[in-house]
């Protein structure tokens, strides 16, 4: 077999698929070079976590052709991660994951330029987002996913017909394991469902009820949560727990021994105390790679048309022989965070403090402490302090003219809800429609001001 | 140096420090380190297995830069084994690595006495060897096991066995359930009676009055659920609660499947007690590994036919449930016993698999159709099954892989056609065809391997061994096909 000048080139491989015509192919794929090259050099793709998914995305990624990519993580290396974040090695520990991980990438993939960013992704800025073509997720929070995926849906707009337009159309691929099982997800806001839609793939944590740990544990996990929960505030008095502090977990491990012994309970270890009171996920290289693999695929699928698309839900699981499975979700037509936005109307008098006040009454959104954006312009941040500061004197305004004396428009509100008794960071879209302008009619709606 | 401990912690909460020290005294031999083999590799090495030996006798070009992470420009024209093993040792320094660079298919025809020396070595120790054949093929490939028997110590599926027996409870059981009173007065005692045990008893009762068999129709299985109702004696009994959500184990066949019985059924196929080296007609043998350390053989079904009274052995855990502190533990100690008692008369057992000849030179026919015209796969599984292996036979008869290199593809494609006509009919499979669609893909990928499933194949093949050599957790069974187009992959039993 002689070698042809294909043979070669370091896109031997991957030259089969972006540079020939095929049959079970997406749509607008157009084989060639040019797209081989385009990949490489326009798309850019954000990876959303440097642990033990985002590693292997990020080689996967750099592997299958896309030369532009970022990172976000804000965590730094432990030796728990070295089992399955294979671009960590025993001396990175205490680094951010995202610089070194960007790094050795680099180091072994010639022409792929990686930019880290150690931070939340709470920090970054709208703009920030708008900027990829695809962001992949490769997360291990509900929080962090449920923000992100408001964030692309953001940026969605829908046509006249109500049809989401295909140019504000931000793709995310997600990807989740927990030991021997995975998921792997494509989210197209506006076509398929948004993560909120389905959220209730993923049920909140169970809490053991307070009366179980005091009075009737049957489980090494009750003794330990009655020693954690209840036992520790009763002796420390106002001492908080702190689960990084080695002497209040070992004061929460012997406790919870005594109890088990008590109650004739087996099982309590401290490798399983750390697991309870630090909800420890078990985590193994095998199945990251298997999941962010097939998030690759998919970014690249997307990003080229090369082949068809996942639809749009795959879970695997190896647990007991080997499972896969695809599953066809569909949206929800009322979806707060994926649909054409949350109706407000509102009359032509209200000042951007009132409108604020509101939000934190309404009923679907519940929003407190809200900084709000219209058209990427800032009305009010909640923060940083400079940027407060600007934008206070805007409070007493009439919001109305702030938005240029529009009948209808698109806000985006910033601000935190609680769920379950945790707070945490939501990005909604609004729909403002203001009451008696340009034949704008006065209804009567549930969401009005 | 990191306390081990600490390093494997995450994965040492899934196979404990049994699984940890079993994965640590496997050695596993590489044969091929492309990207599927490598990947796979890696996974392990980050694990922390014992040792690994890479063979390949290819020197690594400048396309290997494009799909494989453990080669570098640095690598280009040195020995690719070489390159991949100093990559992974990287990875860990408590695994030995080492490599030869040779041919893996000339190691075995002209100095066999090296190769099966090592193989002899592993075999006199631990009486088998195990294959795994990993390998990706465009946006297809597949992960077949090759092993002659296999016992899983500690199967852990993560949910609870639906089967609590609750309808077929064994002798300690059901002593242990006669010695509660449902009506009792005591309502501290009455809230905390599990619903383990209420449903045990129930279903004896039922049973009883209804000439030995258990609710099925719905007006009976309401019934059911009534009576259980009227045994609450407070609204907040949550113990009569969870009997009530339950009470459809107790309507469940006794016994396993249909399906598991159709199973054990099937696999009574003797077994060649060779088993083979290398699926394919050579071409890429991508990736075949032999991990070590692995003994006996997945035991279950033989257990059901012989032991267990027309029961799957007992798994031991139960859910946590409403319950006073010393029942759920007497419980809990109940179950834990039956399933010691069972897994003992299980290690006895061997079950036996198909061997890949077998697979290979006479698929099972029924099966075979069936997922020809699965319509739910749309048969692209089963069609790049029979594609991978037209796709050897072509390269045996051409000298290259169809479409492996630009021009001649229309060529290529009428003699791939003709070529899995001719393979589906030695098969037994007069008149079936694949869809042009599918052929056409299977050129258009040209022998070539992609990162991403590359690496999805080495991760499935990783895990596979595992679970080998740690003896928990279910293996899979038959050959894995991948399906990359919508990833509508399947586990063909051949
Ligand atoms: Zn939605």
């Amino acid at each position: 077999m002689a070698e042809t000048p294909a043979q070669l080139s370091r896109s031997r491989d991957l030259d089969k698929l972006l540079l020939r015509p095929g049959n079970l192919i997406g749509a607008n794929f157009e084989p060639g070079e040019e797209l081989r090259d385009d990949i490489g050099k326009y798309a850019k793709v954000l990876v959303l976590g440097a642990g033990g998914l985002g590693c292997e995305l990020l080689k996967d990624l750099a592997l299958s052709g896309f030369q532009n990519l970022e990172v976000i993580d804000m965590d730094r290396i432990e030796v728990t991660n070295l089992n399955r974040q294979f671009l960590f090695r025993f001396e990175d520990v205490g680094k951010p994951k995202a610089e070194v991980a960007a790094k050795r990438v680099m180091e072994r993939v010639s022409g792929v330029n990686i930019k880290p960013h150690y931070c939340r992704i709470e920090d970054k800025e709208l703009d920030f987002y708008s900027d990829f073509s695809i962001i992949v997720l490769g997360l291990d929070s509900i929080e962090a996913r449920s923000y992100i995926n408001a964030v692309a849906c953001s940026f969605l707009e829908y046509d006249s017909d109500d049809n989401a337009r295909e140019e504000t159309i931000k793709p995310m691929v997600d990807g989740g394991t927990e030991g021997f099982k995975g998921h792997a997800r494509i989210i197209l806001p506006g076509v398929t469902p948004c993560f909120e839609c389905t959220i209730w793939l993923f049920p909140p944590q169970v809490k053991f009820p307070l009366c179980t740990l005091a009075e009737t544990p049957r489980t090494a996990a009750h003794c330990i949560e009655y020693a954690h929960l209840i036992k520790w505030d009763e002796v420390h008095s106002g001492k908080a727990f702190d689960p990084d502090e080695a002497e209040h977990m070992k004061w929460v491990y012997n406790e919870a021994v005594k109890r088990a012994v008590l109650f004739g309970i087996p099982g309590v270890t401290f490798s399983l105390t750390q697991g309870v009171v630090k909800n420890i996920i078990p985590a193994i290289a095998s199945t990251n790679a298997i999941i962010s693999a097939a998030c690759a695929l998919e970014t690249l699928k997307l990003a080229s048309g090369c082949s068809k698309t996942l639809s749009n839900y795959l879970t695997y699981n190896g647990a007991e022989g080997l499972h896969t499975k695809v599953t066809e979700f569909v949206r929800d037509k009322d979806c707060l965070v994926c649909g054409p936005g949350v109706l407000i109307e509102l009359e032509t008098s209200i000042t951007l403090q009132k409108f604020i006040d509101l939000l934190e009454e309404h009923p679907k959104l519940l929003l407190s402490k809200a900084s709000v954006t219209h058209q990427g312009n800032n009305l009010y941040m909640q923060a940083p302090p400079v940027l407060e500061e600007m934008t206070r004197s805007n409070l007493n305004q009439v919001l109305f003219d702030l938005m240029g004396k529009t009948a209808k428009s698109i806000l985006h509100v910033t601000g935190t809800t609680s769920k379950n008794d945790k707070k945490f960071s939501t990005l909604r879209k609004l729909r403002v429609v203001f009451k008696g302008v340009d034949g704008v009619t006065d209804m009567d709606t549930a969401g009005g001001a | 140096m990191a306390e081990p401990k600490t390093k494997y912690d995450r994965q040492l909460r899934i196979w404990g420090e049994q699984g940890q020290a079993a994965l640590e005294k496997a050695s596993i031999c590489l044969l091929n380190c492309g990207p599927t083999g490598s990947e796979t590799l890696k996974n392990l090495v980050l694990g922390g297995v014992g040792s690994i030996t890479v063979i390949d006798g290819s020197k690594v070009e400048v396309g290997d830069l494009g799909n494989n992470f453990m080669v570098d420009e640095s690598s280009v024209g040195q020995s690719k084994a070489k390159c991949v093993c100093a990559f992974l040792q990287e990875l860990n320094d408590a695994v030995k690595a080492k490599f030869i660079e040779e041919y893996p298919e000339a190691l075995i025809e002209t100095t066999p006495s090296f190769f099966s020396q090592f193989t002899l070595v592993v075999a006199l120790r631990e009486a088998n060897v195990m294959l795994i054949f990993a390998r990706s093929y465009g946006l297809t490939g597949f992960v077949r096991i090759s092993l002659k028997e296999h016992s899983v110590i500690e199967s852990k599926p993560d949910h609870f066995l639906d089967d609590l027996r609750l309808n077929n409870p064994w002798p300690e059981l059901r002593r242990f359930a006669e010695s509660i009173d449902l009506d009792t007065q005591d309502s501290v005692a009455h809230k905390h009676t599990p619903y383990v045990l209420i449903l045990v008893k129930m279903a004896e009762q039922w049973a009883k009055s209804h000439g030995g068999s258990l609710p099925s129709t719905r007006e009976e299985k309401k019934e059911f659920k009534d009576l259980l109702k009227a045994k609450m004696v407070a609204m907040d009994e949550d113990n009569y609660k969870e009997a009530i959500e339950a009470s459809f184990k107790v309507f469940a066949p006794r016994g396993i499947s249909p399906d598991l019985q159709q199973i054990l059924n099937d696999n009574r196929a003797e077994v060649d007690s060779n088993s083979s080296d290398f699926w394919g007609d050579g071409g890429c043998s991508e990736g075949s590994f032999i991990p070590s350390g692995i003994s006996l053989l997945h035991s279950n079904l033989e257990f059901i036919a012989n032991q267990g009274g027309g029961e799957a052995p007992l798994e031991g855990s139960i859910p946590d449930m409403t319950s006073s502190t010393e029942l759920y533990v007497n419980l809990q100690n109940i179950y834990q016993a039956k399933a010691e008692a069972d897994f003992l008369s299980i290690e006895q057992r061997v079950c036996r698999y198909r061997s890949i000849e077998d697979e290979f030179n006479s698929p099972i026919l029924p099966e075979l159709q069936k997922y020809l015209t699965d319509e739910d796969y749309s048969s692209v599984a089963i069609g790049f099954y029979i594609l991978i292996r037209a796709v050897d036979r072509f390269a045996a008869n051409y000298n290259s892989f169809p479409g492996q290199f630009d021009g001649g593809m229309d060529e290529d494609i009428s003699r791939l056609k003709t070529t899995a006509v001719g393979l589906l009919s030695d098969l037994g499979c007069n008149g079936s065809t694949l869809t042009e669609d599918l052929i056409n893909e299977m050129c258009r990928f040209g022998a070539s391997e992609l990162h991403a499933v590359a690496a999805f194949i080495g991760g499935i093949a990783s895990q596979e061994v595992i679970k080998l050599i740690t003896r928990q957790f279910v293996p899979m069974s038959g050959t894995f096909v991948f399906n990359g187009i919508d990833h509508k992959s399947q586990l063909l039993s051949l």
